[in-house]
């Protein structure tokens, strides 16, 4: 009975989360100047502005999450004086992009408890090693897990900015996040969350499309969807070229 | 201008990859070599993924190795009956590589291997393109080269498999040929070159064929094993990047065109000196990178 009361309160606890009362209805609205990113063959990387308006005061943690995928990650280590891959461990339910700003730092806004619940901040996320690991090697699945972490922060498709929410007045904010040129393709999510004494109070979920368009994209459809017709045509294209070439400096 | 390559899925400036198409078009203008054991090396400094960079090179060979065969069929200086079991040795010297170039990365070894196979090639070439210029530099002034006869007979010749080979005025076993262009075939899928560069000499050398017709047979195999190892990159890796392929061509066109023009104004063992130079300095850079201690010990790797 214990356990079931519990229970119903837990859910009533997550209603109020989720659902906050229609007095505070509105506590947050906010958008992105894009909800498209195309990368063409001239990108070289881009800024979006996310703005938004709360209703009363508290702190605002803005989080984009890039499409999950799985990832390797490869150690190095010095053999016979020169550095080898020797160990390696695959993740599953990676984000490929994890940007997180706010307004203050993370601890000073939220608990960890209350993080975890949301995934906010790296420590937070969920992804896990492929093979489960043993209670032995803990310790290495948590190093690769750093790694990973590092090695994304500094390819710039993680990043973790407090302060670089920035509020106009009390009840206005924006904040830029960056998108390198090495995106992800895929759908992603910008989360706003509105944070008032340790809780999470209103939340916003806005998506945002990241997609290959013009030529580039369709080289490579091309080449992924149809390999054969692709290396006939790279064969034939660089013969074409070559001859063209030939005749362009035709020497006597 | 920075430009979005869509296979490498990077971007690079434009410029920086034509001057680097036209730095090794002059080179090769200039010395009459493909210059695809320099593209790729440059290509991984330069940050595109090695498998990429190699896959895009073995193109680029292709593209650039056309107007050469053109010439030379032109002349008649290609003998096919040699080119033609040449190209059979290296059709599977090739599909062996890139079902070994697709194995070594999918254990994550392929840059090392990559690494290693040039250090291996460019450290003994670059000294022998040294020694062997420093001699003929030396030998001027003495009199004319001693008479040599037309080619040595080694136990190489004496092989199983004797066929004759009219243009070569040549009478050697066939699993010479064939086992040459099957190891040029193997070099070419792990390294993204010709590989000109082993078989003329081997040609020379090794089996003893007539100079004036190796260069036009060695031409003539790089061009089937380039385009097959193009069309398997492709289909099993999907590594070739057409525009970078393409953006490194107008470069090298260019640049072969400029190298050419200079070469009448160099002696050539100057030349091939100095090309041994250039050899051996990337030969040593490579090296010297596996040794030092990596940016970060663990990496994000391609997941297949």
């Amino acid at each position: 009975m214990m356990g079931l009361r519990r229970l119903v309160f837990g859910l009533f606890a997550l209603l109020a989360i989720v659902q906050p009362g229609p007095a505070r209805a509105q506590a947050l609205v906010a958008d992105l100047s894009d909800h498209f990113i195309a990368i063409t063959t001239g990108f070289i990387g881009t800024d979006v502005l996310l703005f938004g308006a709360i209703e009363g005061d508290g702190d605002v943690i803005v989080v984009l999450r890039g499409p999950t995928g799985k990832e390797l990650v490869r150690r190095k280590s010095r053999v016979a004086g020169i550095f080898v891959n020797d160990k390696d461990m695959a993740f599953v339910n990676v984000p490929t992009f994890y940007s997180v700003s706010s307004n203050r730092p993370l601890a000073e806004i939220l608990s960890t408890n209350v993080r975890m619940r949301h995934e906010i901040g790296f420590d937070t996320l969920r992804f896990t090693p492929e093979r489960a690991a043993g209670a032995a090697d803990l310790p290495l699945a948590d190093t690769f897990r750093q790694a990973l972490i590092r090695n994304k922060q500094n390819a710039e498709l993680y990043v973790e900015d407090p302060g670089k929410v920035v509020f106009l007045g009390a009840r206005l904010f924006r904040t830029r996040v960056y998108f390198p040129s090495n995106l992800p393709t895929g759908s992603y999510t910008a989360d706003v969350y509105l944070v008032r004494d340790g809780a999470v109070i209103s939340a916003q979920s806005t998506p945002l499309v990241v997609s290959k368009v013009g030529f580039g994209a369709e080289v490579y459809d091309f080449a992924y969807q149809w390999p054969m017709a692709y290396g006939a045509l790279a064969v034939l294209l660089a013969l074409f070229a070559g001859w063209i070439a030939a005749l362009v400096f035709r020497r006597t | 201008m920075d430009i979005y390559l869509p296979i490498a899925e990077i971007s690079e400036n434009v410029f920086v990859l034509l001057a680097l198409g036209a730095g090794v078009g002059f080179l090769s203008g200039l010395f009459g070599v493909g210059g695809g054991f320099l593209t790729t090396p440059l290509l991984i400094f330069i940050g595109i993924p090695p498998a990429v960079a190699v896959a895009t090179g073995a193109n680029q060979t292709l593209a650039a190795s056309v107007s050469g065969t053109i010439a030379h069929f032109r002349r008649g200086n290609v003998d096919f009956k040699m080119g033609g079991i040449l190209v059979a040795g290296g059709i599977v010297g090739s599909v062996f590589g890139i079902w070994l170039f697709g194995l070594l990365r999918k254990l994550g070894q392929l840059e090392l291997a990559i690494s290693f196979a040039y250090v291996l090639l460019l450290g003994s070439l670059g000294p022998l393109m040294i020694i062997e210029s420093w001699r003929a530099m030396r030998r001027q002034g003495a009199t004319g080269l001693p008479q040599r006869k037309l080619h040595q007979h080694t136990w190489l010749h004496g092989l199983p498999l004797k066929m004759r080979f009219p243009k070569s005025r040549l009478y050697v076993s066939a699993l010479l040929p064939l086992g040459l262009g099957c190891i040029v075939g193997v070099l070419s899928a792990i390294m993204g070159v010709g590989g000109g560069f082993i078989m003329v000499p081997a040609m020379i050398y090794l089996i003893g064929m007539p100079t004036l017709v190796v260069i036009g047979t060695s031409l003539f195999q790089i061009i089937f094993v380039t385009a097959n190892v193009t069309f398997l990159q492709a289909t099993q890796n999907q590594t070739v990047d057409v525009l970078l392929a393409l953006i490194l061509l107008v470069g090298a066109v260019i640049g072969a065109e400029f190298g050419t023009r200079f070469s009448a104004r160099l002696r050539g063992e100057q030349l091939r000196a100095l090309l041994g130079v250039i050899i051996l300095a990337v030969g040593l850079k490579i090296f010297v990178d596996l040794f030092l201690p990596p940016f970060d010990l663990y990496s994000l790797a391609f997941a297949p």
